[in-house]
């Protein structure tokens, strides 16, 4: 398959690979991806290439990321190579670093590695920063592709980001939402009022899946607006927050529409100024199916302005309008000038325009539209000028009035010279005479005068079908042109020869005298003819209409049958019935269903429970930890990096459990409760992060709350500001950091109000004075070889064995002290590594299994911080349950 | 989302392929090529092609086909929207989006590619952000680069990724601090026969080139707001602002940027700048016609009108023109029977007038329909509509910044049927 040239090119970019030179490496990569760009195999360097994973070099790692998504699906074994060092960089500080792991970790395509995507989302999902909680949201489509088993789990994840505040968030999570879960609907009404809010300020791509996902919720939760009664007030949304409950959707009563479905149509309407045509596309399409009646022409005018941009955008737009100018005429009707053709349009955009000008057309304005649309029938695209003389007949039925103008106009066409303008004029003309056929008996002797000038089959055909059917109103000339039809038969098309024996056997019952020879010529003319269709027909009007001893009952009823009044064809839009897709979606433009579409619901008659969206006003604080840093939308954009360049890798789990402080019976109602935070504290390297939440639990308002600057036991203490005021129930979470000097010793400070003091102190545990940090596996083994002696501490002991698994040893440890996981080669060890808060010491732990028993194994300087670790870690590994 | 791009040129070679889930063998744009075929002109491609298990949705730009791959349910528009936004950043990063600049700069096409989209769904597609992450080609950098090793690949998170205003990068920085705003307006028209106006309207936007240090918060007032039917803004846009008090507030994008299109419809009376007498016909007989066209001032407010260019797509019969033109030059070419007459500056005083005689293929029919004009012109130091800016404040910044406002009138769609 690959030419000799190719093949030693491969050698010499294989050759560059294994070089030690940065630039050589790069340049072969940048030709590597030069040849995935053209299509061309480049798998069989898959070796050389994944062994520059690690590289250091950005943009080589970058290529090399490239390569390996592009094939790591075709060379499953050799990929896995590459997971550890992904692993590694999952806990990189660098969040560029930590989201570009987790993206790639996550499109490398191979089913064994699907417990450490999801263990690396589930990781990933609680990250302090929101562009890896926006990356774990892409990575949980790609894991639910590669394998569906995993939905329960990734709908936790999702329910998880789901109620995530950051903007970068919201647009990615409702994607995977709607492509895991799309059914979950009650995982929305918690998060419905914030989506809404949130919207105007997501970016535009996300804008435009939310709005498509809450139009779907909006129409399975609210009652329809479209009542004929219904009363609209405007101002019922601002008194909703204080008078939830009296307010009930009622059948008897007037409409009063859900302000939450009023807060949606509020809070999407700026977006029809978006400058991207598919929100604009998707907020019009929102109004179209959740608005009441009355406020849709707010977005005429939006979609009108599309119309000014690419043609692929006009041709989409343009088909949403025409599905909604067949319900509504009103609301384009002001904009038909905007709709007429150009010479230079393509001819996919002619016919749409033509539509709908069409379904706009009533009797004021009908007159100007047959005046341009006889601008277009000289068109020279001919197909357009065919499309324009159905348009002509379409607007003659629709509206009674023109329709002798418009035949008129159609028969002075029938002596147009090209063909298929005649053609078409014949064919509309003859499903107009069928609606109104005795008063036009000159049309169609008009018709069979120019008839030997028609060559087009189906004009042909359709002349033929009209003089049988009216052979009564020109009994002159019929028979005439049956004697002509007689004399070519044998040279016309299958369409025309159908015709004559039709026109033949009409002729037949009605004029037998002059006819009768002239119709057994052309029977007997069919009865040998090639075509089988051609021979069964004749043989079928031969034995109706020709009465002999064999001919069953029927030939009684021939006239009958043949003769019988039929209905008029119905000219109808090709858009009626494609309101029955939701606007703007691909179903819509293929007028099918395309796989994957979700059907709108249609509005439940009573509206469910409105108080499912009602969320609590006290958040309860997040387990991600650090509240104040994850709404990203009050976090000035300069502070990150100063963030990320304090911490050495975030840390792995963060416990949710809070400490007293002190109980509101001692603070005389003012009670307060701490927690560690596991982050590096901004206020200083040496200190220990805590957050304290204090609640006021009087009816009186409590004033200036700090600490007092003097402190007992001689920490360095970070405070708080001064709170001024907090009134009766309320609480606030305020942040401080406490120097413990490395020792567990307690920090002793007093904690006053305006009239009291009162003495507390916080007692830390051993493994919340750490702070984890990542190194290699060589790294720690390495660091490990030079402490021992005293520096270690070990001990034996008995797992019990729920915590056997991988990830409960893992948990478990991390939930006692705040070390980094060391991605380990081995199965049964488990590493783990941090240093000390305030001297920045190693301490090394590692947990190696030897059924049943563990030995678990500290290194530190720090001998009784690592003795005192070591106690704890112990029980928690002995311990079971959760 | 999107699956597969593939980028074909108009002579239907496919030239770059990427796959951002599972890779999809390229024999799918068999059906495309199908499509092609029977749309005859590109133009005529639908947009939305459906095969057995997938649907392509392409459009077709600068002479190249982009050829998403779609597999399930999607906003037809949002897909749309996002390959004219590829195509955008190739122009911006490039200085023209065509085969050759694509093929020189594949590394970075596919890098940029890389960051756009993640498992098919937009990931980056502001410009400021793709260019700290990647940054655009320019010759001093790669000769930089080859010398000291150094990449095009940004290290860190773009500082404007995770901020609410992601339009933005932190620390701008400029010694000439100045903000320039372009109203250009484009004028799309029908004419008949007779010259009274069928239709019209006008299409402006307001172009910006930003260069201003720190973060300012720049307020553009109009003179008369009220003319203005409807407004699209660039995200930076407070709309709250526009509601109430019809000015336009921003922290502005770094560097060029469209900051918004408007819109004056029908309804306001729209000033045709010139008039058209023409005389096309065809003989019955001698296979020959006649042309005659003369262009002249109408509504110019005073201003020259220059660039005038007339179109004239011919019917298939006119082998042909033999014209003299009073100025300007006038070419016909016989493949694609486009009559492209350039005048140049419009003098008032001398009309310019094209005239002579059209020779048809002999034996064929005269054309049933006389072939309309399409014409182009330019107007410099005039908006057409009227709109003027008022004023342009800046705050937050200590700096006086120089800004500058220009105006053009364009012709857009201006078409002249005869």
């Amino acid at each position: 398959m690959l030419s000799p040239w190719f093949l030693c090119r491969n050698e010499d970019l294989k050759e560059m690979l294994e070089s030690n030179k940065e630039s050589l490496k790069l340049e072969a990569m940048k030709r590597i991806v030069g040849l995935i760009a053209k299509g061309k195999n480049a798998s069989e360097l898959f070796p050389a290439v994944v062994k520059n994973v690690a590289s250091k070099n950005i943009e080589l790692k970058k290529l090399v990321y490239v390569y390996l998504v592009r094939y790591a699906e075709e060379q499953q074994d050799l990929a896995l190579l590459s997971i550890s060092t992904f692993q590694r960089a999952l806990k990189d500080p660098n969040q560029l670093i930590r989201a570009s792991a987790l993206r790639v970790l996550s499109s490398i395509r191979v089913p064994i590695i699907v417990p450490i995507m999801m263990l690396a989302i589930k990781e990933a999902a609680t990250d302090l920063s929101p562009y890896v909680r926006k990356t774990a949201a892409h990575a949980i489509q790609k894991l639910y592709s590669l394998d569906p088993d995993q939905k329960e789990h990734l709908i936790e994840v999702i329910e998880k980001l789901l109620k995530d505040k950051s903007t970068l968030v919201a647009g990615s999570v409702v994607m995977a939402f709607e492509e895991v879960c799309p059914d979950r609907i009650d995982l929305i009404h918690k998060n419905y009022r914030k989506l809404c809010n949130l919207l105007v300020d997501v970016e535009e791509w996300g804008q435009v899946v939310i709005i498509h996902m809450l139009t779907r919720y909006a129409r399975t939760q609210f009652v329809s607006p479209w009542r004929e009664d219904a009363v609209f007030d405007e101002n019922s949304a601002k008194a909703f927050y204080d008078s939830e409950e009296e307010r009930r959707v009622d059948q008897s009563k007037p409409y009063i529409m859900d302000p939450d479905h009023r807060l949606l149509l509020r809070n999407t309407k700026p977006l029809l100024q978006s400058r991207n045509t598919a929100v604009v596309m998707a907020v019009s399409q929102l109004y179209w199916h959740l608005a009441p009646k009355h406020e849709l022409s707010i977005i005429t005018k939006s979609l009108v302005r599309l119309l000014r941009s690419h043609r692929e955008v006009q041709y989409i737009v343009l088909q949403n309008i025409a599905t909604m100018s067949i319900q509504r005429k009103g609301m384009f009707e002001p904009f038909m000038k905007s709709f007429y053709v150009r010479s230079t349009d393509a001819t996919h955009i002619k016919t749409l325009k033509l539509e709908i000008l069409t379904n706009l057309a009533n009797e004021a304005n009908i007159s100007t539209i047959l005046r341009e649309f006889q601008t277009y029938v000289k068109s020279q695209d001919k197909a357009f000028a065919a499309a324009t003389i159905q348009a002509i007949g379409c607007c003659a039925t629709n509206i009674s009035e023109v329709t002798d103008t418009c035949l008129n106009g159609l028969v002075l066409l029938l002596s147009n010279r090209d063909e298929t303008v005649v053609a078409e004029s014949v064919v509309v003309i003859k499903k107009l005479l069928q609606t109104q056929p005795s008063q036009h008996s000159d049309i169609i002797k008009h018709m069979a005068k120019l008839f030997d000038n028609i060559t087009v089959p189906m004009a042909r055909a359709s002349i033929l079908w009209l003089m049988g059917e009216y052979c009564e109103h020109v009994p002159k000339i019929a028979p005439d042109v049956l004697r002509k039809m007689a004399k070519t038969f044998t040279d016309e098309e299958d369409i025309v020869k159908l015709q004559i024996v039709n026109l033949a056997a009409k002729l037949y019952l009605t004029n037998s005298k002059q006819t009768k020879l002239l119709t057994q010529y052309i029977l007997n003319l069919g009865k040998y003819d090639q075509n089988y269709d051609i021979r069964d027909r004749t043989r079928f009007i031969r034995q109706l209409i020709v009465p002999n001893e064999k001919s069953g009952a029927l030939s009684k009823y021939a006239r009958r049958i043949l003769m019988a009044p039929k209905p008029a064809p119905v000219l109808q839009s090709a858009f009626k019935d494609r309101d029955r897709f939701q606007l703007g979606t691909l179903s819509h433009t293929l007028n099918s269903q395309a796989s994957g579409y979700l059907e709108l619901s249609d509005w439940p008659a009573v509206a469910p429970d409105q108080s499912v969206r009602n969320v609590e006003v006290v958040e309860p604080v997040k387990e991600t930890g650090a509240p104040a840093l994850s709404k990203s939308k009050h976090f000035d954009a300069v502070s990150w990096p100063v963030c990320v360049s304090l911490q050495a890798s975030s840390p792995v789990f963060v416990p949710e459990t809070s400490h007293e402080l002190l109980h509101r019976m001692t603070g005389k109602g003012l009670s307060a409760q701490y927690r560690f935070t596991r982050q590096p504290c901004i206020y200083g390297n040496s200190m220990v992060s805590l957050q304290l939440t204090l609640s006021n639990s009087t009816d009186q308002a409590l004033e200036n709350i700090h600490i007092s600057e003097k402190s007992s036991t001689g920490q360095n203490i970070h405070r708080f500001n001064a709170i001024e005021r907090l009134e009766p129930q309320a609480s606030v979470t305020v942040s401080m950091g406490v120097d413990f000097n490395d020792s567990t010793q307690a920090a002793n400070f007093q904690l006053c109000t305006k009239e009291d003091e009162f003495s507390v102190s916080i007692q830390p545990a051993v493994g919340e004075l750490l702070l984890p940090i990542t190194m290699s596996e060589a790294d720690f083994t390495k660091e490990q070889g030079k402490l021992v002696g005293m520096n270690e501490s070990s001990a034996t002991i008995t797992m019990t064995p729920e915590n056997v698994s991988s990830q409960s040893v893992n948990r478990k440890v991390v939930s006692v002290a705040n070390l980094g996981v060391i991605p380990s080669g081995q199965e049964n060890i488990y590493r783990f590594s941090g240093k000390t808060v305030s001297s920045g010491s190693l301490v090394l732990v590692s947990v190696v299994l030897k059924d049943p028993d563990a030995v678990i194994t500290i290194n530190t300087e720090k001998t009784v911080m690592g003795s005192m670790l070591l106690r704890q870690v112990k029980t928690a590994l002995t311990n079971s349950g959760p | 989302m999107i699956h597969s791009l593939f980028l074909i040129n108009n002579a239907g070679d496919l030239f770059l392929e990427k796959h951002w889930k599972s890779v999809i063998s390229r024999s799918v744009c068999d059906y495309f090529f199908e499509a092609r075929e029977k749309a005859v002109e590109p133009d005529n491609v639908p947009p939305v092609i459906r095969t057995p298990h997938h649907y392509l949705i392409n459009i077709y730009r600068e002479k190249i086909f982009f050829v998403s791959v779609i597999q399930t349910e999607v906003p037809p528009l949002f897909v749309i929207e996002f390959l004219h936004r590829v195509a955008e950043t190739f122009q911006d990063y490039f200085g023209e989006c065509s085969e050759t600049t694509i093929k020189d700069n594949v590394v970075i096409v596919y890098e940029l590619l890389e960051e756009m989209l993640d498992n098919g769904f937009p990931l980056a597609t502001e410009s400021n952000i793709l260019k700290e992450l990647i940054r655009p080609p320019t010759i001093l950098r790669s000769m930089v680069n080859t010398i000291t090793g150094s990449s095009n690949v940004g290290e860190t998170l773009p500082t404007g990724q995770l901020s609410n205003i992601p339009w933005r990068r932190a620390g701008v920085k400029y010694t000439n601090n100045e903000a320039y705003f372009d109203v250009v307006e484009e004028i799309d028209a029908i004419l008949d026969k007779s010259g009274t106006t069928v239709f019209a309207e006008i299409q402006g936007v307001i172009d910006a080139c930003v260069k201003l240090s720190g973060m300012p918060d720049l307020t553009l007032s109009f003179m008369n707001p009220r003319l203005l039917d409807d407004v699209s803004f660039h995200p930076c846009v407070r709309y709250k602002r526009w509601e109430s008090e019809r000015v336009i507030s921003f922290i502005p994008p770094d560097g060029n940027f469209q900051l918004m299109s408007y819109h004056i419809s029908a309804q306001n009376l729209v000033a045709i700048p010139i008039y058209v007498k023409q005389n096309i016909s065809f003989f019955e007989t001698g296979s020959s016609g006649r042309l005659d066209i003369t262009v002249g001032p109408k509504q110019t407010m005073g201003k020259t009108v220059e660039c005038l260019v007339v179109t004239v797509h011919m019917p298939k019969v006119v082998l042909s023109a033999n014209l003299s033109a009073t100025q300007g030059t006038y070419n016909y070419d016989p493949v694609t029977k486009i009559l492209l007459w350039d005048i140049g500056k419009l003098n008032p005083q001398k009309l310019p007038n094209l005239k002579g005689s059209l020779s048809l293929q002999s034996g064929a029919p005269k054309p049933e329909e006389n072939p309309s004009l399409n014409i182009d012109l330019k107007i410099q130091q005039l908006a057409i509509s009227g709109l003027k800016v008022n004023r342009l404040d800046m705050y937050g910044e200590k700096y006086k910044p120089f800004k500058g406002v220009k105006y053009v009138t364009k012709a857009g769609k201006f078409q002249v049927r005869t």
